[in-house]
């Protein structure tokens, strides 16, 4: 048995957690798995392939309850976790959170080592994503508008973006309410554009960048680029994102070079 | 917004300014007897701090053709630190809609202060005068209208 | 039903034909690295190698947006207008696959059960089906355990069958299919007897049967084995968006003062707020009830009142997965379980 499957059927043996949230193999790819007893951890895997932002579960409260549980997750559900804590979204004491490197499974006991965790292991960005948004850049505005209205005309409104999200945790999304009607809740070129930018204007400051709201759409359309878009120019402008969630905050010397 | 019978474009400007800087600096324009473009229709609100971004994007979809946001200078907010949030709020939001291909050309960031009357009959005089020479902000308009393309029968 | 065949290299001068003669005709095409119905104005821009495209062809008779009337207040009065259906165009579906057509079937139960909706019904008989079928299937597939199979010719107008390289069965099924066949006459000769479609048909082994869910799912209702299915659920509405039979729907308004138009769309049960009440109670208020719900819809409470299944056995929903919730092996649990 790996040490992963040892180390999380110990956890669960000893009464330690009450579940543990990994990855299993799925049809064509790993998928979320949800461990139970020690038995179950047998089917625990962890390789690059596992994508899925596990962070996602851990506020739902029909999932998780009041008691503590692990998870076994990549570097995205690190950084993930400490934003959700940033937000007081969850409660630190009731999670056990743990990464897998090369064959060990690493415990990250507090913020502060899941922080120095996230500050030196950082993914190689998508270059496709980097391409794309250069590409768009080099664009003049009406084709800019062409190309985002052509390809959000196709969205369907599915919302598997936001489902996706562990950052979209709203108990009544802005979508959901009617009066005010905010966004057109029907699937058309203008609200669904409308939906994407409030989606990621939302998201400003607190997208740990994991991307998995670009692969869970199942038309594959390019929303991850709005996101890298968007949390790269926050980036730039505002500095790194350990100084807090950018809109929820200020600095009185903000510059900008459009206000007369 | 003017009659015109010349079919000369008149832009429609929605203008969303705080109470307490930029609408009484308005006032004190109308006081001082200073005529400025009537394009404008003012959407009031308490600060700055509060105007959501959707809220452009409905002017724009209900059929502005150019949009103003004014409020108090930096540092000079009736609620202290509301301009400082939304000088926030813009910079990301006009990042994003720029990239979006939507013209933020058509708006126009400002600040303008209970005392400066002739600024503000500028600052719409300016705005109107570029959006009548951009034209009437159809694409956006378009793309507003898609239900439309589904033909009803008239009896 | 006739059996004709067509010589591969004139299927494309037939679908030309179509393409000239058909106010609309909608195919595969390939977008990035999958597949989706598109209108088409070329017979080369079908996509023929993919296996099966991403969202089903429904929204051909259930747009995805679509408005069911406007009207406008005139004084005290309201005038309210139809929708203009002289207008929907005639369709030809081309390449569709076994499991679109044959979910035609439920769609059109659904939306004929008690009120005749006339929407759908105008549009889904401007529609003819012109399937292929399949000589591949994926993991995600499951006709054969469904009642359905990758030559099953229900809900088709005209079915392709490709025999080997030069020749291509063709069976014309209906009315509707002769009439495209018509289009060009001399691409067709008749089928000898000896034709096998069987044996070129892909194999798509038998998970389970229907009758073996519908059987389990009587008890099953307070079953622990519907949270431990659904953990993993998002809740976001993918599945039954891409679902050839899933026909839930929201109305809404687009409302401008004293005129506008009452909108239809699609709609998920697996929304949160699916079942929301306006008291704030929610009769499934667990991801767990909701997936419950869609299991025991397709497969016990539409068989029950309707008499059809609510499940075609394309997979769609599982590709479409974020979290690969895959039917096929949450059936064959629920058919060996418990």
């Amino acid at each position: 048995m790996s040490k992963l499957s040892e180390k999380t059927a110990t956890l669960l043996s000893e009464g330690t957690v009450k579940m543990i949230i990994g990855y299993e193999q799925g049809t064509e790819r790993p998928r979320p798995a949800f461990c139970h007893t020690p038995e179950d951890c047998k089917l625990l895997i962890f390789n690059d392939q596992c994508s899925s932002n596990l962070a996602v579960y851990l506020t739902k409260k029909e999932i998780i309850g009041e008691d503590k549980i692990g998870v076994v997750g990549n570097y995205y559900v690190i950084k993930t976790v400490i934003q959700l804590n940033r937000e007081n979204q969850i409660n630190l004491e009731n999670l056990v959170l743990m990464t897998v490197d090369g064959d060990d499974v690493i415990t990250l006991g507090n913020i502060d080592e899941m922080q120095q965790y996230v500050d030196t292991h950082e993914p190689v960005p998508n270059e496709k994503v980097l391409a794309a948004i250069e590409k768009i850049d080099k664009m003049s505005r009406s084709e800019r508008w062409e190309y985002w209205k052509s390809e959000l005309s196709k969205c369907v409104r599915c919302y598997a973006c936001r489902a996706a999200c562990p950052l979209c945790y709203c108990n009544r999304c802005v979508t959901e309410v009617n009066c005010p009607q905010w966004i057109e809740p029907w699937a058309a070129p203008l609200s669904n554009m409308e939906w994407q930018i409030n989606r990621v204007m939302h998201m400003s400051g607190r997208c740990v960048g994991c991307g998995e709201c670009a692969a869970a759409c199942p038309l594959e359309l390019p929303i991850g680029i709005l996101t890298k878009k968007m949390g790269t120019d926050i980036k730039n402008t505002f500095g790194g994102w350990k100084d807090g969630s950018v809109l929820s905050t200020y600095n009185v010397n903000d510059k900008e070079n459009f206000i007369k | 917004m003017e009659e015109n019978n010349n079919n000369i474009f008149e832009p429609r400007i929605i203008a969303f300014v705080c109470n307490w800087c930029t609408y009484a600096g308005a006032d004190l324009t109308g006081t001082s007897r200073i005529k400025y473009a009537t394009n404008v229709e003012i959407v009031r609100f308490p600060c700055t701090g509060r105007i959501d971004f959707m809220l452009l994007l409905k002017a724009f979809a209900g059929g502005a053709d150019g949009i103003i946001i004014s409020g108090c200078h930096p540092n000079d907010c009736h609620y202290t630190s509301g301009n400082f949030h939304a000088r926030r709020r813009w910079m990301v939001f006009r990042d994003m809609l720029d990239f979006m291909g939507i013209d933020i050309e058509r708006i126009r960031w400002s600040w303008v202060s209970a005392a400066e009357g002739a600024k503000w009959a500028d600052v719409v005089n300016d705005t109107v005068g570029k959006i009548r020479e951009m034209g009437p902000y159809t694409e956006y308009k378009k793309a507003a209208k898609f239900l439309e393309e589904e033909k009803i029968s008239h009896e | 039903m006739e059996r004709l065949i067509i010589k591969s290299d004139q299927i494309h001068t037939w679908l030309a034909k179509i393409i000239e003669t058909v106010p609309r005709v909608l195919a595969p095409v390939k977008t990035g690295s999958k597949a989706e119905f598109r209108e088409i104005k070329d017979a080369n821009s079908v996509a023929y190698d993919t296996l099966t495209t991403t969202s089903s062809v429904k929204a051909s008779a259930f747009p995805n947006t679509e408005t069911l009337f406007a009207y406008e207040k005139q004084g005290t009065d309201t005038k309210i207008y139809d929708v203009a259906e002289e207008n929907f165009l005639d369709t030809v579906i081309w390449r569709a696959r076994p499991c679109d057509a044959v979910g035609f079937g439920p769609l059109t139960k659904i939306f004929n059960w008690d009120y005749k909706d006339k929407l759908y019904n105008e549009r889904f008989s401007r529609l003819v089906v012109v399937s292929f079928a399949c000589d591949k299937a994926d993991g995600c597939c499951f006709c054969t355990s469904v009642g359905g199979g990758p030559g099953n010719t229900a809900g088709s107008d005209i079915m392709l069958t490709k025999i080997n390289d030069k020749e291509t069965l063709v069976e014309v099924l209906t009315d509707k299919g002769q009439k495209l066949i018509d289009l060009c006459k001399d691409c067709f000769t008749k089928a000898d007897d000896s034709i096998d479609k069987e044996s070129v048909l892909a194999q798509v082994p038998v998970r389970f049967t229907r009758e073996q869910i519908h059987d389990k799912l009587a008890k099953a209702f307070e079953s622990p084995i519907w949270k431990a299915q659904s953990e993993r659920c998002l809740g976001c509405g993918a599945c039954a968006f891409v679902c050839p039979t899933c026909a839930c729907f929201d109305i809404q308004e687009d409302a401008h003062g004293n005129h506008g138009r009452r909108v239809r769309c699609w709609d998920s049960c697996g929304f949160t707020l699916f079942t929301q009440h306006t008291s704030g109670h929610n009769p499934r208020p667990t991801q767990a009830t909701r997936w419950r719900q869609r299991v025991m819809h397709k497969f016990s409470y539409m068989p029950d009142r309707l008499d059809i299944y609510g499940c075609t056995g394309c997979g769609r929903c599982s590709r479409a997965c974020p979290v690969d919730m895959n039917i096929a092996e949450h059936l064959t649990n629920i058919a060996n379980n418990e």
